[in-house]
């Protein structure tokens, strides 16, 4: 029953990379690092839920392997097909983000890169529905770097999700969708919070491709 | 065996011929390179005989499995082309339902039109129906920001992407007398014509390329524009006898569409200089995009099957 799981598992994953690069094209730009073994948090703009797949799709087999998008619970758990996919497919780090439970997600993630995985993460915390750019980024970037910092931080660019499916849409719009991954950051010594935070968001946002109307 | 499916072949065979001796050419030149720096103007030139060898076995296949084939081969190119101009034409939410129409409704019914073969009804379908309709369900939406340069610039997307790659295999509607069902050759020979010619301008322009055609624009040159628009009707007249034009008609009717098509590639230099990007995508390896790789073949599709409409049926 294990072993059908993880096939089913692997057929789905498969499959939703395959749909992605059907009607996206999705595809990485490598501006500032090298597609290999390596681990890494990538951080990145959150504009749709499919911003995580999308970034999925786009690394290769070895690297997706060890990824671990973090993301969640109230979420992913919602039904029993996002249960399956969601752990499963994706191989999330879950964080539970009801006020009143006491869970510290820190910890979750930090056991995840004491494990060797690279992880996936969207630091703004919420999906970004205004105008601007970006939201301010939440704290979690700067603890793990500051925790972990021999990881590389990789500021991950997903462009045009916005127009694919906005929100309130149905049909997505098959445009070309592009991941760009940038030059990693560290925190540097005695960098405070908020200058990181500012690095580290300008650092993502120097990913934006070009062409932009 | 018809005689032309035969002719199919032996085009086939002819182009694989070419690959073959720019292949072995490279791997030539690649084998004669010291080992440790790579020649990036080789390598550029080995990744586009790659992507030459897909897509001559491409529309190899398609033109062997008749008009199915070709008709399913330009619909993909329309949608991968529309794709690419869409990315990057001004739009905003109100415009959602009309683009997923355009990409979902119009341009399948374009392609189910010419492959009926209702000539009347897929010359007009997008310029005067998809025109009037789309800005329609654009402005139900009530967004009046740049409200013409979105209609504006999704119809031109329609116009180039999906309107002139239709008439490409439009052409096999033409009943041209005394040339039966050979008209699928027409296809290959639009495409060959084209495609040539604009390799040798490329060439002949990097040779002894001196007056810029449009300074600003891209590094066409006159000089490589008439080499090539000659070459092309070089090509064409060895290529007549696949053709109603005879030896003449052939070489003329190349030359127009070279020409025809290389203009067209300054304007769609134009258009991406505008928007700050070098490729429209990366789809084809070592090319971009479709566009990249197709613009000639699009600018010249019109003129191409309205020059035969009138004067060879």
């Amino acid at each position: 029953m294990r072993y059908l799981r993880q096939f089913a598992a692997r057929i789905v994953g498969q499959s939703i990379r395959m749909f992605a690069r059907a009607i996206t094209a999705v595809r990485a730009e490598w501006k500032g690092i090298e597609p290999v073994p390596r681990q890494r948090v990538y951080f990145a703009n959150h504009t749709s839920n499919a911003d995580m797949p999308m970034i999925w799709s786009v690394l290769p087999p070895a690297l997706r392997r060890t990824v671990r998008p973090v993301a969640a619970a109230d979420y992913w758990l919602k039904n029993r097909l996002r249960a399956f996919v969601g752990p499963e497919v994706f191989n999330c780090v879950l964080i539970d983000r009801r006020p009143e439970v006491d869970d510290k997600p820190l910890d979750r993630i930090i056991a995840a890169l004491d494990e060797g995985s690279s992880l996936i993460i969207f630091p703004e915390g919420n999906r970004n529905m205004t105008d601007d750019p970006l939201l301010p980024f939440k704290a979690g970037l700067y603890n793990m770097g500051l925790a972990r910092p021999d990881v590389d931080l990789v500021p991950t660019w997903v462009a045009n999700l916005t127009e694919i499916m906005p929100k309130g849409e149905v049909i997505p719009l098959p445009l070309i969708c592009t991941v760009t991954f940038g030059a990693p950051i560290h925190v540097r010594k005695g960098e405070t919070k908020d200058d990181f935070l500012k690095r580290a968001a300008d650092a993502l946002l120097a990913c934006r491709p070009e062409g932009r109307p | 065996m018809t005689s032309t499916t035969a002719d199919i072949l032996l085009l086939a065979f002819g182009s694989f011929g070419i690959l073959i001796a720019l292949t072995v050419l490279g791997e030539v030149l690649r084998a004669r390179q010291s080992t440790q720096t790579p020649n990036p103007v080789l390598e550029t030139y080995m990744t586009r005989i790659q992507s030459w060898w897909g897509m001559v076995a491409l529309v190899g296949i398609a033109l062997l499995l008749g008009k199915i084939g070709v008709m399913v081969l330009f619909a993909f190119a329309s949608f991968a082309a529309l794709r690419e101009i869409l990315t990057l034409t001004t739009k905003s939410q109100a415009d959602h339902l009309a683009l997923a129409l355009a990409f979902f409704v119009i341009l399948p019914l374009q392609y189910i039109f010419v492959g009926l073969g209702w000539a009347g009804l897929y010359m007009v379908f997008i310029p005067v129906y998809a025109f009037l309709f789309l800005p329609m369900v654009s402005a139900l939406r009530g967004n009046p920001q740049r409200f013409l340069i979105r209609v504006a610039e999704t119809q031109w997307a329609l116009m180039i992407a999906v309107y002139c790659v239709s008439l490409v295999p439009a052409l096999m509607n033409l009943d041209i007398p005394g040339y039966g069902d050979r008209s699928l050759l027409l296809v290959a020979f639009l495409v060959m014509v084209v495609q040539s010619g604009d390799l040798l301008d490329f060439f002949f322009g990097r040779r002894f390329g001196k007056t810029r055609i449009a300074p600003g624009l891209s590094p066409k040159t006159w000089e490589g524009m008439i080499c090539g628009v000659l070459c092309a009707m070089l090509v064409g007249a060895v290529l007549s006898w696949i053709t109603p034009f005879g030896i003449w008609g052939a070489a003329l009717m190349a030359g127009a569409a070279s020409a025809v098509g290389m203009f067209g590639n300054l304007v769609v230099a134009a258009i991406k200089r505008d928007r700050g990007v070098k490729d429209w995508s990366h789809l084809i390896p070592g090319q971009g995009g479709f566009v990249d790789q197709l613009d000639s073949v699009i600018f010249a599709a019109p003129v191409f099957y309205m020059l035969t409409l009138y004067v060879y049926t």
